[in-house]
């Protein structure tokens, strides 16, 4: 039997942007205002405005080549938007760098898994925690006593966020030597290891087989639950996307042409012409 | 005791193994040189082979931990090793102690290699691969020219520096009073120099490096550190400072080849600029890569074997080189077997059960 899973009601906000109802006592956590950028004479990304509430599971979808991965790379600033504003927090990221992204709370994982190969899956997801345990490099070297407490509390908390998918008994392997599936898990801990309020997913169900991605839906809206975060995910698997995201935003050729929830996505003609073409007659 | 050496990680476990090593090395090795055992030649060895594990471990703090090609690190250890003469030669009078001055100098020729590596690591570590090696080569080859030309001398008055650039000025140009002692006289380097290295003094900054490197491999700085060579774009993603972090790993390496350089040159009455060249860097860079890139204790291991063969290799006379080149060689191709490397990796896991179960019994 299909799983259903609890879905609000998308209700506007003051941006004519749309978030779930449950989150209207709060600004959203992420808000895009006619975002876009051009590379040379190509608008890959043109006129792109969404709104993410606090505790939205909300899906990027459209066909190859869309530009739903520069959209991520626009919000984790590895590109520069040549036009818009991008609100974390309702705080202008305009002059933020990667790295500072990511500490203001925007976590991401790779569509081609990015992990730090030749470190074991601990220090991976140590390496997430690396602003949680701000030691100095001196009392790194000089093995301070604020080395020993924040290593130790690194160590629990990184078992502990190893524990949502049970991969505390890989901690000690090699990340690279980890099959597929561990390494896109270990990725989701890496990321939630930064303690984001924003965690995008580029297509996590990738090469995974239905009933894995079953098991990745459940612990997408348990990591929701436990974390209180907001998920954006990009994916291809439509079982997944209608299945846990609220909101759903599709892009074609770098243009939104479709919001709203899963039943008013799957209905919308431009939906499925863009997916599937138009019928001939129709022309 | 036991449970808590098993409890450790096995990196723990390797580095302190490794620090055993070189302390087990040390007592073996003075106490063979108390008795009388070792020839003069072998005892003459000792204080440069301490600079070169120095050398190598901190290189390998640039190669192997964080991924980037540095082909100028003897340009570091000439900084260190001159900017100690400086201190040693002119403070004679001021600190009589041999030891206060030796320790000195070494923290003046770490601080000024720090400095320089600062100030090359800000544009250098912008560039990647192939082009920061070339840099870095090109700043090793610049660092010897400016000591090529450099003149200093030291009396009453104050340190004397001159750049002898158009060739017309010699260490007479300082103006020297009468007790003056010239330090560096331009393309001879310094000569004249009181030797204070000491082989102690050499096992002291070896175990230095390898503290100040294996600790800040395992702390949050060298997983940084790591995960920038790992994956840049990743690491980023996670909020880490990338400029920062190349920059305290690059910085650090240079320091420590200045104290290495530093012990070096304290250990000739005569060193010059020359010395400190691109095949210094090579030879530097051929320890790390031979020990293993990011393997500190292998670093240690390929310094001491491959310092010692060409010594050892002087019966051959003119063969020398030759036979230590097919040495080199038949280590990188018997190392990268991957029969040879398999079948070790069986017998070391045998090895390790065989251990645990030994220990099980006994627990």
């Amino acid at each position: 039997m299909k799983k259903q899973y609890p879905k609000p009601k998308l209700v506007p906000v003051p941006s004519t942007n749309i978030i779930p109802e449950r989150d209207i006592g709060q600004s959203p956590v992420l808000e895009c205002r006619h975002l876009g950028i051009d590379f040379g004479g190509l608008s890959a990304v043109k006129d792109f405005n969404m709104a993410i509430g606090r505790t939205e599971i909300a899906g990027l979808i459209g066909p190859n080549g869309a530009g739903k991965t520069t959209v991520f790379n626009l919000l984790t600033k590895v590109y520069q938007p040549t036009r818009g504003t991008i609100l974390l927090d309702g705080m202008d990221t305009h002059s933020m760098t990667t790295a500072q992204v990511s500490r203001a709370g925007i976590a991401r994982t790779f569509q081609n898994i990015r992990l730090f190969d030749k470190l074991t899956v601990e220090e991976n997801v140590k390496v997430g925690l690396h602003n949680q345990t701000p030691y100095s490099a001196w009392s790194g070297v000089l093995r301070l006593p604020s080395y020993w407490k924040q290593e130790r509390a690194a160590h629990e908390s990184a078992m502990e966020l190893l524990s949502i998918f049970d991969m505390q008994d890989m901690a000690d392997y090699k990340a690279g030597s980890l099959p597929y599936g561990a390494q896109r898990r270990l990725e989701i801990v890496r990321a939630l290891a930064t303690n984001p309020s924003l965690l995008l997913l580029d297509e996590p169900a990738a090469g995974m087989n239905p009933s894995e991605t079953a098991e990745l839906m459940d612990n997408i809206v348990k990591i929701r639950d436990t974390f209180q975060i907001a998920i954006m995910l990009i994916e291809h698997d439509m079982n997944l996307v209608m299945g846990i995201c609220e909101g759903i935003c599709v892009l074609n050729f770098g243009r939104i042409i479709a919001k709203g929830t899963p039943e008013e996505i799957q209905a919308n003609p431009a939906v499925i012409e863009a997916y599937l073409g138009k019928r001939k007659e129709e022309k | 005791m036991r449970s808590y050496i098993k409890n450790m990680k096995t990196a723990a476990k390797v580095d302190y193994a490794t620090y055993l090593g070189v302390i087990l090395a040390f007592v073996v090795v003075s106490a063979c040189q108390s008795a009388g055992l070792l020839s003069r030649s072998v005892t003459g060895m000792l204080v440069p082979i301490c600079c070169y594990v120095c050398m190598a471990v901190s290189l390998n703090l640039t190669v192997g931990i964080l991924g980037e090609l540095s082909l100028g690190h003897a340009g570091f250890m000439s900084v260190g090793a001159f900017s100690g003469i400086i201190t040693a030669m002119s403070l004679q009078s001021a600190i009589p102690n041999d030891l206060a001055r030796m320790v000195l100098a070494l923290v003046v020729g770490a601080f000024f290699a720090a400095i320089v590596g600062f100030i090359v690591g800000i544009p250098v570590l912008r560039l990647r691969g192939d082009y920061l090696a070339i840099v870095t080569l090109a700043f090793g080859e610049i660092i010897r020219d400016i000591i090529n030309c450099l003149l200093v001398g030291w009396d009453e008055n104050g340190l004397h520096i001159a750049l002898n650039i158009d060739g017309t000025k010699s260490i007479a140009s300082l103006g020297l009073s009468e007790n003056g002692v010239e330090i560096i006289k331009g393309a001879q380097g310094a000569s004249g120099n009181t030797r204070i290295a000491t082989f102690t003094m050499g096992f002291v900054l070896v175990m230095i490096t390898l503290i100040v490197v294996l600790n800040l491999v395992r702390s949050r700085t060298g997983r940084a550190v790591m995960a920038i060579r790992d994956n840049r774009i990743a690491a980023e993603s996670v909020g880490i400072n990338v400029t920062k972090y190349k920059l305290i790993a690059f910085v650090t390496s240079a320091s420590l080849a200045g104290a290495a350089g530093a012990l070096f040159g304290l250990n000739y009455s005569s060193v010059s600029a020359a010395q400190f060249d691109f095949n210094q860097s090579i030879l530097v860079l051929v320890y790390v890569v031979l020990g293993g890139l990011g393997n500190i204790w292998g670093s240690i291991v390929a310094t001491v074997v491959l310092y010692v063969l060409p010594e050892a290799l002087r019966e051959f006379n003119d063969l020398r080189m030759l036979v230590y080149a097919i040495v080199l060689i038949l280590v990188m191709l018997i190392t990268n077997n991957p029969t040879l490397r398999s079948l070790l990796e069986t017998a070391g896991k045998k090895f390790r059960r065989g251990k645990s179960r030994e220990g099980g019994v006994q627990g």
